[in-house]
């Protein structure tokens, strides 16, 4: 792991389809006048036939994407995640989930990448919206090299599937050999005081959360569930049992994200005290990434006091 | 035409009407109008247009056909067990509990390539296959039947400004127009004129015929102009077949009482019994 180095998520994600549409010729990349926020613009150049634009249309672009699948073609469609997730929300039920197609919807610019670009382009309930569609996995990777590994992963798997990323770099978690497995959550660092899960660009700051609490002595494990669904049920009732309490953190509303899956679990088997950080239900106030997980206390120092509190919960 | 071509079809979909009749009767629900409007169009494409033993041997060239107003799946359950796709004692379990011919068509249903039922979603997914197909280079041709109401759905729009943007000259659009949705004329509720011209605007071949007379449906279900998609407005009477459900708004989602289901059924048999004298 290096803490300073930084990659772009999607384009790791557009670089793993370059790389994989010679291989295989039935990938599909579909897109809403987005190839530019997305970064398709090499892959629509170098496979033109493999390459699908719809325009701003994003009912259109997910309900054309099911049809090319129900043809054979194995679809990424992508756009910005706030549009793609809840203006077709009802192409992604139907005509993907329903229809078990093999498309994989792509969000790029998840959370609150856009920043001050104001409520119409957060992206913070695409997780409680598709969680609970039947059929559909939720994946949210952390960095580059765990995009690019999941990307293929994708591309490599038949039937449907959402992944949400962001738009800026984000600091690099992993090495570019790392390997994951869709649907177990990856232990980054031991603890036995309290485990932090977290998904998506959260990784990285639970990782800074747990060092500042090592340097109070508090022990946390971070675990990296960057497969929101299915959940890791194993790894969180372990945690459970072996650090007592857990906090989650995303880059999501508090209701029905992460939070939301790791709470459903922990009630119904092993309760412990347990702490949601995430985004309030209210409207997000205008600034970059940077500032916004700041103010809203999920950035390193904010985690590292949402675990100071939890604590004292602790029996 | 050759005459004894459509003859026969007019037998099949007098027949196919009164499967529709007994399956809404026996289950106490399901969508009588607008099955009894369209089946006419289903007739053609499942009894001369397509090309059925491609499609049963899910051959990757095969026609392809959606319904988008999946709510007049009956004709559709009849038409596809009586080609054979399952057997035809199963549609005495349409809507019944743990059936899989449910009140609009899945997947699950053999001979059913898409679920419907939401309206909108079934003129995207027609163009997504066609484009597929163009690029595979494939022979087949995508057939799409959407509802006149349905026409409201911005969803259509998208696609159909899709269909031309990509010359799919390998599909072809049906609007059963009917006239009447579940409230009313679709005029009162939203209106849908100059239906053809509004396609033709979008770049349709567009092609206006009455869809209830297989003379005009033959030619135009088979008509495919290079680089262009092709539109049907298919005039219809929705209730077709019934004389007192014909025409009426009220015959949309009405289940008939046991003195109306005798009276239809005594109906369509006597048309089947003047066409097959």
């Amino acid at each position: 792991m290096n803490t300073s180095a930084k990659g772009s998520c999607r384009r790791a994600f557009t670089d793993t389809l370059c790389e994989l549409a010679p291989i295989y010729p039935q990938l599909n990349a579909v897109t809403t006048d987005a190839r530019g926020s997305v970064t398709l613009e090499r892959f629509a150049q170098e496979f033109p036939q493999q390459f699908v634009e719809m325009g701003i249309a994003e009912q259109d672009a997910v309900s054309v994407s099911a049809g090319l699948a129900l043809t054979g073609k194995n679809v990424f469609v992508c756009g910005p995640a706030c549009f793609l997730t809840t203006r077709s929300l009802e192409q992604v039920k139907v005509d993907v989930a329903y229809n078990h197609t093999n498309v994989k919807v792509v969000g790029v610019s998840g959370g609150l990448s856009y920043g001050p670009l104001g409520a119409t382009h957060t992206t913070v309930t695409d997780v409680a919206q598709i969680r609970c569609i039947f059929n559909m996995m939720v994946l949210l990777p952390c960095d580059a090299a765990q995009t690019k590994a999941l990307t293929r992963q994708l591309a490599e798997m038949t039937g449907p599937a959402y992944m949400r990323m962001g738009r800026g770099d984000v600091y690099d978690v992993y090495t570019p050999d790392a390997t994951f497995t869709i649907g177990k959550a990856n232990q980054l660092r031991e603890g036995t005081d309290l485990t932090i899960i977290a998904c998506g660009e959260m990784v990285w700051y639970a990782l800074q959360a747990a060092e500042k609490l090592s340097a109070q002595g508090i022990h946390a494990r971070v675990l990296d569930m960057f497969t929101v669904k299915p959940l890791d049920r194993e790894a969180v009732l372990k945690a459970a049992q072996e650090t007592g309490c857990i906090l989650t953190v995303e880059e999501h509303s508090i209701y029905g994200g992460l939070g939301g899956a790791v709470a459903e679990l922990l009630i119904q088997n092993h309760p412990v005290p347990m702490k949601i950080m995430g985004l309030p239900d209210e409207d997000i106030i205008l600034g970059n990434s940077q500032e916004l997980f700041t103010y809203y206390g999920i950035d390193g120092d904010g985690i590292c006091k949402g675990a100071l509190e939890l604590l004292k919960q602790k029996r | 035409m050759d005459n004894n071509i459509i003859h026969s079809l007019e037998i099949t979909a007098c027949r196919r009407r009164i499967d529709i009749v007994n399956m809404i009767y026996h289950a106490k629900t399901g969508h009588i109008g607008g099955s009894l409007s369209s089946v006419d169009l289903l007739t053609a494409l499942y009894y001369h247009v397509m090309d059925l033993e491609k499609i049963k041997a899910k051959s990757p060239d095969r026609d392809r056909f959606v319904l988008s107003k999946g709510h007049s799946v009956e004709g559709f359950y009849a038409i596809l067990a009586d080609c054979g796709f399952f057997p035809k004692e199963e549609l005495s379990t349409y809507a019944q509990f743990h059936t899989r011919l449910a009140c609009h068509p899945t997947s699950k249903v053999p001979g059913v390539e898409v679920c419907t039922g939401s309206l909108g979603h079934g003129l995207p997914v027609a163009v997504g296959m066609a484009l597929g197909m163009q690029r595979d280079g494939s022979g087949g041709h995508v057939y799409v039947v959407m509802g006149d109401g349905e026409q409201a759905e911005g969803s259509v729009w998208e696609a159909a400004m899709a269909g031309p943007t990509y010359h799919l000259d390998n599909l072809t659009a049906i609007v059963d127009r009917n006239h009447l949705q579940i409230s009313g004329n679709t005029e009162n509720v939203m209106c849908l004129e100059p239906l053809a011209d509004r396609y033709r605007a979008f770049g349709w071949n567009v092609v206006e015929i009455c869809g209830n007379d297989f003379s005009q449906m033959i030619p135009a279900l088979t008509t495919q102009v290079p680089g262009k998609p092709t539109a049907i407005i298919s005039d219809t009477i929705k209730g077709k077949g019934v004389s007192f459900m014909e025409n009426l708004a009220a015959w949309h989602h009405k289940v008939p009482t046991e003195e109306q289901y005798h009276q239809a059924i005594d109906e369509l048999n006597a048309h089947l019994q003047q066409l097959t004298k």
